[in-house]
């Protein structure tokens, strides 16, 4: 390869293998359930475990799974693809091979969109391919220095789908924006819940530089390990950092499997590529090929959720709210989840997408905790938000009766009865306290009057305060401003 | 004691119903003999006096509360120790499962059970089925019971001779290149390889999954049939299970219906036995006399299937044994490097034959060596089918020798292994196209001992395989 420019400038060429783990009652090739946290050991079977004699039999939800995010991303279900297996030692690996697919894969092509942003260009992604393969178990390191490890083979057979781009020239920031998309997708189709924490979301990736300008690939290493949002663009700024000093400096790339070091917060090589594994695959004689009749196509195509692209345009038009704000709110499949059923019980879409996206976002960051565990849910806040609507509250209350409502779970009218926060909209009383402020105030009256009205503000403050912020705003100010025209005149 | 010997399985049914004598004493004769006369053939691996004795006890009392029995009720059965059944080790006989009992019961064993097949114990055979002669065992050789230290043949030795010797009239092996078939042949018995897809797989201990296929022995047709009967059908523990019309062969077997049988030229040439050749040649002329209609053909692909065969199986093979790593259950060879606890384990743990067609199998999926071997292996197994779709357009069956020799001696082949994958030479197309073979005693060599011919039918043809032997029964 010829360096072709002479600025010394060098880009990054970026492939990712993103694993996904979905979001099925059992497991891909037996009738063990899903699940974590469980006791080591105690979700297996024959099947999963690797027993002499156990066979595999595929399970339909996992493939429709994987059918959703293909058709999701614009691939192309195959209608006949291959499981294979994949050969190597390891022991979290039962049979010594793990089944997946290989050069017949359930998805070819389709892509990730990237959306534009104020820091960022629009861009689509390109997928080579999806497939499904299960999960292997996990090794249990010891912490108090036994001399050897656990094996906990709950997670094996986990049923996985891997998603692989094509090699991109990307930035490490841009192959996290593809994964967080990743997310978002997995999360709306409700095929994964893709926790990074958790492990059910996964990457690798496949790393090369070249001079700007190039049109051949560098030699790539495969970074693997990269399993948050964070280590991925600092893994991947790391190698991308070493690969392009080492050319500067006339050295050469080695193809090689490097590890990112939490710890250390480095990548460390982890196999040269005369160790690196034949992995032998060869078509699973288990397992008769899977076919995707148009039929079942068709069924797929049918049940296919809205997808956040889609989402965003609808609340603009639905609600009448602005692009950002909808932007946010369809972020997350649950966060616009919430806010479409309060939607369901109120009419004012700012009002409520202002509501979702400060005070219910504000508590949901501040605890750290999840739409689904919070005590307000959806019809209540449309309550609220009704009770303001309607002149009962004021905004300002609103919020103490929200954070009452988050502690104790009560309904707004309960709470709002309970401690005598309604609004006064009794012009009566209203009056009363107008004159009292306006008594109490001389100096600023005669300010007023003498022209200088930014003192309206101050009286409605005033007015407020002596109502404790019960009073309603508005009928405050009209009221005041009836009294103040009066005084004028 | 020694009269149950002779019963068939039918007869044993029928005595049964008869009150002649009870499963509790039919069952106690089978393991007296499995003790004795099995002993002495080494053909068993363990003997499941308990729980048959419990099996056999719940069948007279079904009988004594006049409820109606399975269809093998009371039928003492033998299992090759490579299908689990639970409570006792299922070996393979490995010295890498030695201790390995399964926890779960292989479909076909629920199937026996359900059908009140009583399960008198486990045979040996070659390792993980690896073997033509019944010596690749970690617990010793098979002798064929007709005496002079002959082999049984194999890999399903211990079952064959367990039926040949009489102390089952019934047993279960597995054919993944001819292991029901040449062994049945060796012991002048009949064996049947099934349909693949016919028999589940589910709790059979694979060796090449895309072959391995259960089917019983008998000494008589109407026994296999109704043992296939039994453990025939669809399965959903496996996928390569299949749906088919299954009749009840039992009303079908006395019939009058007449076969168009094909003699494949490549089966009778150089290196078959001359004395072989003619049992077989004159098996067909019983036949032609009998109204059936003789056919020579051709199936030109036939030599290259063992070399076929040997890719596509050690190459399975190679990845079905690579669960034997001293991780979770089976032997293991301590060491604190976990590289060389699985060397010395699966050095330990796996014989000589073994060994070798681990390392065959590797070889051929390896990268820069697959298009060579495995994936042009694959693609001359399919014109091995297409040779045998071709001659089923012609002729209903096949006839062939099942083995090119009759059986040899204890320890003649041993260190010859090509010598020995050649005894196989007529077994693999059967199994390398999936369609169902069953080999038949048809008369015994000048020094007596057992020559066998197998007829082969289109997938799912069982039931002319049961027919033909049924005529060659009643008219040779």
């Amino acid at each position: 390869m010829t360096d072709k420019n002479n600025s010394g400038e060098y880009e990054s060429v970026i492939g990712l293998e993103v694993h996904a783990q979905l979001r099925t009652k059992t497991k891909i090739f037996c009738g063990c359930k899903v699940g974590y946290g469980a006791p080591p050991n105690t979700l297996t079977c024959p099947v999963c475990l690797g027993l002499p004699g156990a066979l595999p039999v595929l399970n339909k939800k996992a493939v429709e799974c994987a059918i959703l995010m293909i058709l999701a991303v614009g691939g192309e279900v195959q209608e006949r693809s291959v499981f294979a297996r994949k050969n190597y030692f390891y022991p979290d690996l039962p049979k010594g091979y793990q089944i997946s697919q290989y050069d017949q894969p359930l998805g070819l092509g389709g892509c990730v969109g990237l959306e534009a942003s104020d820091a960022h260009k629009a861009k689509a992604i390109r997928l080579k391919r999806i497939h499904l393969e299960e999960d292997a178990g996990k090794l249990l390191h010891s912490e108090s220095g036994e001399s050897f490890s656990r094996v906990d083979l709950n997670r094996c057979g986990v049923p996985l789908i891997e998603i692989v781009t094509e090699p991109e020239v990307l930035k490490p920031a841009e192959a996290r924006r593809c994964m967080t998309r990743v997310r978002q997708i997995l999360q709306y189709l409700d095929v994964s819940d893709a926790d990074m924490e958790k492990g059910q979301l996964r990457c690798d990736a496949n790393v090369s530089v070249r001079p700007v300008g190039a049109s051949e690939f560098g030699v790539r290493t495969e970074v693997k390990n990269l399993n948050s949002f964070r280590f991925l663009e600092k893994a991947l700024a790391f190698e991308i950092d070493r690969q392009t000093k080492l050319l500067k400096s006339g050295g050469m790339i080695e193809q090689c499997t490097m590890l990112w070091n939490e710890d250390r917060q480095t990548v460390e090589p982890m196999r040269t590529k005369e160790e690196s594994e034949d992995y032998r695959y060869f078509p699973e004689p288990d397992l008769v090929a899977l076919i995707v009749n148009d039929a079942w196509l068709k069924e797929m195509q049918a049940g296919l959720p809205e997808l956040p692209d889609e989402r965003k345009r609808r609340f603009i038009g639905q609600y009448h709210i602005h692009e950002a704000d909808a932007g946010v709110l369809t972020d997350s499949r649950e966060l616009g989840d919430y806010y479409e059923k309060v939607m369901c019980d109120f009419d004012d879409g700012k009002l409520a997408a202002n509501w979702t996206l400060t005070e219910l976002l504000r508590v949901l960051h501040e605890e750290k905790t999840g739409v689904a565990s919070l005590r307000v849910k959806p019809p209540m806040l449309a309550d609220l938000l009704g009770q303001i609507k309607s002149g009962r509250i004021s905004g300002k209350i609103a919020k103490v009766v929200f954070g009452e409502m988050l502690k104790t779970g009560r309904p707004a009218a309960e709470i709002i009865e309970h401690k005598g926060l309604t609004q006064i909209t009794d012009i009566s009383k209203l009056r009363k306290v107008i004159e009292e402020v306006l008594a109490e105030n001389d100096k600023n009256l005669r300010r007023y009057l003498s022209g200088r009205t930014g003192v309206f503000d101050y009286f409605v403050g005033q007015v407020m305060r002596k109502t404790k912020g019960m009073a309603n705003p508005e009928a405050a100010r009209k009221l005041l401003q009836e009294k103040l025209d009066e005084l004028s005149s | 004691m020694h009269d149950y010997a002779t019963l068939s399985a039918s007869a044993i049914t029928e005595g049964l119903k008869n009150k002649n004598f009870s499963a509790v004493e039919i069952c106690r004769a089978a393991i007296s003999a499995a003790r004795d006369t099995g002993q002495k053939l080494n053909a068993f691996i363990s003997i499941a006096e308990e729980k048959a004795i419990k099996q056999a006890e719940a069948i007279d009392r079904k009988l004594a509360a006049g409820k109606t029995p399975g269809r093998l009720a009371g039928v003492p059965v033998a299992l090759k120790d490579n299908i689990c059944y639970t409570d006792y080790p299922t070996t393979c006989g490995s010295h890498i499962l030695e201790n390995f009992v399964p926890p779960y019961d292989a479909t076909c064993v629920k199937k026996l059970l359900e059908a009140d097949a009583v399960v008198i114990g486990k045979t040996n055979m070659d390792e993980f089925g690896m073997g033509s002669s019944s010596e690749n065992s970690y617990f010793g050789p098979v002798k064929n019971p007709i005496g002079g230290q002959l082999v049984p043949g194999g890999s399903s030795g211990g079952s064959a001779g367990a039926v040949a010797a009489g102390i089952v009239p019934v047993a279960f092996g597995s054919d993944t290149g001819g292991s029901i078939r040449q062994p049945a042949a060796f012991c002048g018995v009949y064996g049947l390889k099934p349909t693949y897809g016919a028999v589940s797989r589910y709790g059979l201990v694979a060796f090449a999954s895309s072959m391995d296929q259960i089917g019983p022995f008998a000494r008589n047709a109407r026994d296999v049939a109704l043992a296939y009967s039994a453990v025939c059908g669809k399965d959903d523990c496996d996928t390569t299970s299949k749906d088919f019309d299954q009749p009840d062969f039992d009303g079908l077997l006395d019939t009058d219906r007449k076969f168009r049988i094909g003699l494949p030229k490549e089966y009778f040439q150089e290196g078959l036995d001359s004395e072989v050749a003619a049992k077989v040649e004159n098996a067909a002329d019983v036949l032609r006399k009998a109204g059936h209609e003789i056919l020579n053909i051709s199936l030109p692909r036939t030599p290259l299937a063992i070399a076929t065969y040997y890719i596509i199986a050690n190459a399975e093979a190679s990845s079905n044994l690579a669960r034997y790593d001293g991780v979770k259950f089976g032997l293991r060879e301590a060491d604190d490097i976990l590289a060389v606890m699985y060397s010395k384990t699966r050095s330990a743990g796996f014989g000589t034959e073994v060994k070798r067609r681990i390392m065959l199998g590797t070889y051929v999926l390896s990268a820069g060596y697959y298009e060579a071997y495995y994936h042009k292996a694959q693609q001359v197994r399919e014109l091995i089918k297409d040779d045998f779709a071709n001659a089923f357009k012609i002729v209903d069956l096949l006839l062939a020798p099942t083995t090119p020799t009759p059986p040899f001696k204890i320890g003649e082949k041993i260190d010859d292994p090509l010598a020995m994958y050649l005894s196989d030479i007529f077994t693999v197309p059967a199994n390398l196209a999936g369609i169902p073979a069953l080999s038949i005693p048809i008369g015994t060599t000048s020094d007596g001992r057992p020559v066998g011919g197998q007829f082969m039918a289109p997938a799912f043809g069982e039931l002319s395989l049961f027919q033909i032997a049924g005529w060659f029964e009643r008219t040779s």
